[in-house]
């Protein structure tokens, strides 16, 4: 339980709006019933805003301001939808979208949509991040075409949750990538396997290898599954587990963000464990 | 921590050069030998992520390359997870992760370079800047070994096909000053007059009495007579500095910290190079000052890893000052303590950052934090840091002893007959500059303020902070590139492009692909000009000045837009 927090006046739009002190300009803009895209930003994680998506307009600013980590103070005024920030979202989504393969990253279609976004115009020759997938477990597939760099799966994996620290963004600039040592695969790396840089990766860059041979395979249909929440039964922890069933067989492992104890965290055998089901 | 590490092992050669920087490993657990008292207990070692930079270097210099076991190594004598500290080694540019020859030539194609005709680089790497910019085309050999060894070439010019083949002693610090030995020098009057590495001639020509000055002021003082003489920031900014210090110094969290910001990367600039490798103990003086007045009893001095001449020559200064008592527990005498630890950059733009420099001298990627909190209030380790650019500081002796000097340092480079840095006062106009700089050829534009600045043909426009932003310019850290109609402007776009797609940390995306973008739309505009091309120019440039974190993706689209808008690039 929190202790109480005092509330700050902030102003999102002209629209006069109430949060408890310590929140974001995100949280604000969310309680004023606004929509701005995230996509570094994780519920679990400290805000990395590496990706840029989320910008808007502080009054008073020089530039634009990322609404997941700053934090709201009482008096701001913020616009969420001028010219300014919406061509930043744009010319940011065609960016990403140019470089890497959105594909699996939900509400990436509708937010260029709205947004007037068109990678195209970069050329075909444009740069881009495409690289075959890294296959070296059976666990879990690294598919780093489709990786925005976000650093979200770096955060869970080390000081944040895990503390394996079994990757790490390695390189500079364009040709930055998430790594192990050397580039050495899973197997020989740190990596305990628990899952949780799965759970947080925002574009499907890491994905079960069960739903990884399932897309490849074109069975994969998210409208034909079921999801149930249930506690493990490997150890006394109780963690929660969200089972993703399609044709009655078990094809990935959630856990749910809220729950107090874990916040979506789990081991090897709850996230991948459910072989004797 | 719970580390996992491979089974790469050190050659003895590795292991030896890591020992030297960290002494011997206490313990199996840091990987030393294995002895019964480490069967019984779990010893770990402290962790000293700091030291993680440093550990590298020794590696690099002494191998040339770091290795999978050296990395293994390193990283159990500090307790770093091995996926981090890979990481940090390839975020460094100097730093090889592969095996190469001990011998490794940086041959620079930037900027200065480029306008003195370097184009392709057959015997070395291609390399960014490298602050020679007065004897340019310049390169720079690095040799690792037991006494790693750094030659600087420079001057070379077209019947000197092969520079790099003979080793000739580098010139004195005098001949990249002009003015040298001018009666009205304020910041370069000890050039070229004092042994860089004597404090008696040092202290014979003024120097350590703006320190006395201080004690006698106390720190408040020191503060109120810097903010009095208006003092800003000269490392690009042009922050006030009185109101740093000051806030700086109110901070209740403890320790402070004081960084000097002596990673001068800014293509064009070389005058702090300049400074330290012809006045280093003014820098430690000033140093001294800034720590007393903040509260500070550490201070890093971080300097680029592309000064040899200027990292031996405060070496020798910072080691001379503490042998005299003027660094150390009691500065002269008084209850002050105060020590300046160096240290060094491994190639990369960015950690000239403010905030970047904490993250590269903590042991971490160099990458930017997001302001605020800002440093005055969570700087290096978390704590309340003042960080100062060279320049900066050395103004501070100036102030207390004679009020201050009004003067800034502007480093000329290009097509000129005298390059270097020139010191005038603030508000001259940039025709005066030139002509001292005897130009030569038939003037095209001038490259104010380096990559991050703009080009001006206004030869009227004031050198001063205001007079350049009223012309839509800025002074930034001083660089004045003199450019003739010879250039050519689309190569020269192309090379502030590829300098920043190259300088990108990576971590946001408006900068990581917008310069990556930006790059290849001169590329093509540089073969046929296309409106929708400069469209799309203009629209990425303005979200990397929106929307990236820090000032490198905010200022990536400064030159190439005053191309267009002023010099008619791609017309």
């Amino acid at each position: 339980m929190q202790p109480p927090r005092r509330l700050i006046d902030v102003e999102i739009d002209g629209a006069a709006v109430r949060v408890p002190e310590g929140s974001t300009v995100l949280d604000a803009c969310r309680t004023a019933g606004k929509d701005i895209p995230t996509l570094c930003h994780g519920d679990t994680l400290t805000p990395k805003n590496a990706c840029r998506v989320c910008v808007v307009e502080v009054e008073g600013s020089r530039t634009l301001a990322p609404a997941c980590s700053r934090t709201a103070e009482a008096g701001m005024v913020v616009a969420t939808d001028t010219e300014r920030a919406r061509h930043s979202r744009k010319v940011v989504l065609e960016l990403l979208a140019s470089s890497t393969d959105l594909s699996t990253t939900p509400r990436a279609k509708e937010w260029m949509a709205d947004y007037g976004a068109d990678p195209a115009r970069f050329g075909e020759e444009a740069a881009t991040v495409a690289q075959p997938p890294k296959v070296d477990n059976d666990l879990y597939v690294r598919d780093y075409g489709k990786c925005i760099l976000c650093y979200k799966c770096v955060d869970a994996c080390g000081e944040q949750w895990q503390n394996s620290f079994a990757i790490s963004v390695a390189g500079r600039g364009f040709d930055a990538t998430i790594s192990t040592e050397f580039d050495v695969a899973l197997t020989d790396s740190a990596c305990v396997y628990c899952g949780n840089c799965v759970e947080v990766c925002p574009t499907g860059a890491l994905s079960f290898k069960t739903e990884f041979d399932m897309r490849a395979e074109g069975t994969w249909d998210e409208s034909e599954q079921t999801t149930t929440t249930t506690i493990c039964s490997y150890c006394g922890v109780g963690c929660n587990l969200t089972l993703h069933v399609q044709d009655n067989k078990i094809v990935k492992v959630t856990s749910p963000h809220d729950n107090p104890v874990t916040h979506g965290n789990l081991c090897i055998k709850g996230r991948f464990g459910y072989g004797y089901v | 921590m719970d580390l996992h590490f491979g089974d790469a092992e050190p050659t003895a050669e590795e292991r030896a050069a890591v020992d030297a920087l960290l002494g011997p490993p206490a313990t199996a657990w840091e990987g030393g030998d294995r002895t019964a008292a480490d069967l019984r207990s779990a010893a770990r070692a402290e962790q000293a992520r700091d030291r993680l930079l440093p550990a590298l270097h020794a590696v690099n210099d002494r191998v040339g390359w770091i290795s999978d076991g050296a990395l293994t190594y390193i990283c159990r004598r500090l307790t770093i997870p091995p996926a981090e500290a890979y990481g940090v080694a390839s975020f460094y540019s100097l730093f090889s992760l592969e095996p190469r020859p001990p011998r490794v030539l940086h041959v620079c194609t930037d900027l200065a370079c480029l306008a003195k005709g370097v184009r392709e680089v057959r015997d070395g790497v291609p390399s960014p800047c490298l602050g020679l910019c007065e004897r340019a085309p310049a390169a720079l050999a690095l040799e690792a070994g037991e006494t790693p060894k750094a030659v600087v070439y420079g001057g070379s010019t077209a019947e000197d096909e092969t520079p790099h083949t003979v080793e000739r002693p580098e010139p004195p610090v005098e001949d990249a000053v002009p003015q040298a030995g001018s009666p009205g020098l304020v910041l370069l009057g000890r050039i070229g007059v004092v042994d860089p590495a004597s404090l008696d001639d040092y202290r014979a020509n003024g120097g350590y009495q703006a320190l006395r000055r201080a004690f006698e002021l106390g720190p408040v003082g020191v503060i109120r007579e810097v903010t009095e003489a208006g003092l800003v920031g000269r490392g690009g900014a042009a922050f006030p500095t009185g109101r740093k210090w000051d806030a700086t110094a109110r901070q209740p969290d403890q320790p402070h910290y004081l960084v000097c910001n002596a990673d001068e990367s800014e293509p064009g600039t070389f005058k702090d190079r300049v400074l330290m490798e012809g006045d280093p103990y003014a820098l430690v003086e000033a140093m001294t000052i800034a720590a007393y007045a903040t509260g500070c009893r550490k201070g890093y001095l971080y300097i680029r890893g592309e000064y040899p001449r200027a990292t031996r020559a405060l070496e020798t200064a910072i080691e001379t000052a503490r042998a005299r008592g003027l660094l150390g527990p009691r500065v002269l005498g008084h209850d002050f303590a105060f020590d300046i630890e160096l240290r060094r950059g491994a190639g990369a733009y960015i950690c000239g950052e403010e905030t970047a420099i904490f993250n590269s001298i903590e042991g971490y990627r160099g990458e930017p934090r997001t302001k605020p909190p800002f440093p005055v209030e969570k700087g290096l380790f978390g704590k309340p840091t003042v960080v100062n650019n060279v320049e900066t500081l050395v103004n501070v002796l100036p102030i207390l002893l004679t009020g201050g000097s009004d003067t800034k340092l502007f480093c000329v480079s290009g097509s000129v007959g005298r390059p270097g840095v020139y010191e005038l006062p603030l508000g001259t106009p940039l025709r005066e500059l030139i002509d001292l700089a005897r130009p030569a050829g038939t003037l095209k534009a001038v490259l104010l303020g380096g990559a991050a600045g703009s080009f001006v043909t206004d030869l009227d426009v004031p050198l001063s902070f205001e007079g350049t932003r009223a012309a839509g310019a800025t002074l930034g850290s001083g660089v004045v590139m003199v450019l003739d109609e010879e250039v050519d402007l689309p190569a020269f776009l192309v090379r502030i492009a590829a300098f920043f797609r190259d300088e990108s940390c990576g971590q946001c995306v408006p900068c990581r692909v917008g310069t990556v973008r930006q790059e290849e739309a001169l590329h093509r505009l540089g073969r046929r000009r296309s409106e929708a091309d400069l469209v799309l120019l203009r629209e990425v440039g303005q979200t990397m000045r929106d929307a990236s974190i820090c000032g490198l993706g905010q200022t990536a689209w400064n030159a190439v837009e005053s191309a267009i808008d002023r010099l008619g690039a791609f017309k």
